[in-house]
């Protein structure tokens, strides 16, 4: 479903964030990515969403090679991924409600989906009291879940969640990785990065662990080893 | 699905424009003194075009013929003159007139009118007073008036003097001021003008740049760039509707207020008859340089961010 062929990302000072990397992910699988700050993990998702391109190498979504895409197209492969990010990047001017429907406005829904589909998402994530509250007004485990609830709400093929738990306690650290395993049970291709041992452990699912932008090892049931 | 599109972006621009209230405010007073400016200058212009119009027709030059001159040739000599494409009017003042209007002048000067009784025939000529169409232009209308052009057809001298020369220098200082005065003006107004749009600029593109981690956002989650665009454009065109509103309804008690001391200044125009009598002019150009500046500043600062 994807893959990397051997990328790299060279930034204007010579330093390599990634180097040669090659990397497949198959449909359904639930892969965690570790390694310490600076090892290249955000660098490899924001290649997935062309925010980043590569200095050599190739990205393929499927057969398509992300970074010759035109834009038209990149929006519409861009609606086929879910994001989650560590700082949750909702929209702050819009209520729990609205970001999520910004998602389906987006991807050209009609009002009567998003009026069934959007209370329904945020049942799933258990935010049902708070659909009208601002991101200011939710706490940041509740904003988390607004921000998973807006990546499934288009039914995405992947998703991407940059260390998601960096700005949670324990509590809602769990709550949200038991959210992303639901989502993969479901069949949805998730791919986390995260320095959270407990959850990786707690996963004992693929885990691809990154140093100075190569990939150190990579284990079918692997365990946090850093 | 073309429609429920702008459908939401119009409503996404409105309630971003609602609950970004203290951005929109800003924007909203910054963009209302550019548009005060602009409207400003356009009352500006008036008054001096007003002033300089009536400078203007103040300077004549005036043409006394013989007194043996017969009334078809000056008549003659009159169309000639109005024919030139320099002349704007030419008045035709007979002898008899001039007579009336110098007793009416002098009904309390005893002695001149006695004087003038004496005097068997009328002594004063019939006077052609011009008024050209620029001040610059009556050099030219005397140099015709001394050529044979102005000759009667019997190739006589039916003019016997024109007060040009006597008023030359006033004429041609007049006509340097007039000049200067508009193009003054215009400069002015160009780089007034200049300046408001960039400040106008500048505080949409601060306002935008306050949202472009949203941007990012949007283009994230696969917004295309046209429905990321069209609300800040919407909102952006909200701030010149606003805005233009306001200006408009403060030149009212403002040019009310100002408007006998504009009228006494100069022989200049009621600044407050003139607003009321052009306000279709002033709303268009106020309200539509603000919606115009609003969405094309909104347009350029959004473009910047989107190139994610």
């Amino acid at each position: 479903m994807l893959y990397f062929d051997k990328v790299s990302k060279i930034y204007p000072d010579d330093c390599a964030a990634l180097s040669e990397v090659t990397l497949r992910v198959s449909p359904k699988e639930f892969v965690s990515i570790v390694g310490h700050s600076g090892a290249g993990k955000t660098t490899l998702l924001k290649m997935i969403l062309a925010e980043e391109r590569p200095t050599s190498g190739q990205v393929f979504f499927e057969s398509a090679d992300i970074h010759s895409l035109k834009k038209q197209e990149m929006n519409h492969l861009r609606r086929r991924i879910g994001t989650v990010f560590q700082d949750f990047r909702l929209l702050p001017n819009k209520t729990s409600y609205e970001n999520i429907a910004f998602a389906m406005e987006a991807s050209g829904r009609t009002d009567e989906e998003i009026e069934s589909d959007v209370p329904h998402v945020l049942e799933l994530v258990g935010l049902s009291k708070k659909i009208w509250s601002f991101p200011r007004e939710l706490s940041a485990g509740e904003k988390q879940r607004v921000a998973i609830a807006r990546a499934i709400i288009n039914q995405p093929d992947i998703i991407i969640a940059d260390e998601p738990t960096g700005n949670l306690d324990p509590i809602n650290t769990h709550e949200v990785v038991q959210i992303l395993k639901r989502i993969n049970d479901l069949g949805t291709t998730v791919i986390l990065t995260t320095h959270n041992k407990g959850v990786i452990d707690s996963l004992g699912r693929r885990v691809v662990t990154m140093e100075k932008g190569r990939i150190a090892r990579d284990d079918k049931e692997g365990r946090y080893s850093l | 699905m073309f429609w429920i599109n702008i459908k939401r972006v119009i409503k996404a621009g409105f309630v971003s424009f609602w609950r970004n209230g203290f951005v929109s405010l800003a924007s909203v007073l910054v963009m209302a003194v550019t548009l005060f400016v602009i409207g400003s200058v356009i009352f500006l212009l008036a008054t001096l075009d007003a002033s300089l119009s009536d400078l203007k027709s103040k300077v004549d030059v005036n043409v006394y013929l013989t007194t043996t001159a017969a009334e078809q040739e000056i008549l003659a000599l009159q169309a000639s003159l109005r024919s030139l494409p320099e002349v704007e009017s030419v008045e035709y003042l007979s002898r008899s007139q001039a007579l009336e209007n110098f007793k009416k002048r002098h009904e309390n000067d005893a002695p001149i009118l006695e004087a003038l009784e004496e005097v068997p025939d009328n002594p004063l000529s019939a006077v052609l007073n011009i008024v050209a169409k620029d001040p610059g232009q009556y050099e030219a209308i005397a140099h015709f008036l001394k050529s044979d052009d102005a000759l009667s057809k019997d190739q006589q001298v039916i003019v016997r003097k024109v007060n040009y020369d006597d008023n030359k220098t006033a004429i041609t200082v007049l006509s340097k001021i007039i000049n200067s005065a508009q193009k003054l003006g215009l400069a002015a107004t160009i780089v007034l003008v200049i300046i408001s749009i960039m400040i106008v600029f500048n505080t949409i593109r601060l306002a935008i740049y306050t949202a472009r981690e949203e941007i990012s956002v949007m283009r994230l989650v696969g917004a295309s760039n046209k429905y990321i665009r069209w609300p800040f454009m919407i909102s952006g065109t909200m701030y010149g509707v606003v805005a233009g509103v306001l200006t408009l309804a403060v030149f009212y008690p403002l040019t009310y207020w100002l408007g006998e001391a504009t009228a006494g200044f100069f022989s200049g125009i009621n600044v407050y008859h003139y607003y009321i009598a052009n306000f279709g002019e002033f709303f268009g150009i106020i309200i539509g340089s603000g919606v115009f500046l609003g969405a094309v500043s909104s347009y350029l600062a959004v473009r910047r961010y989107l190139t994610i």
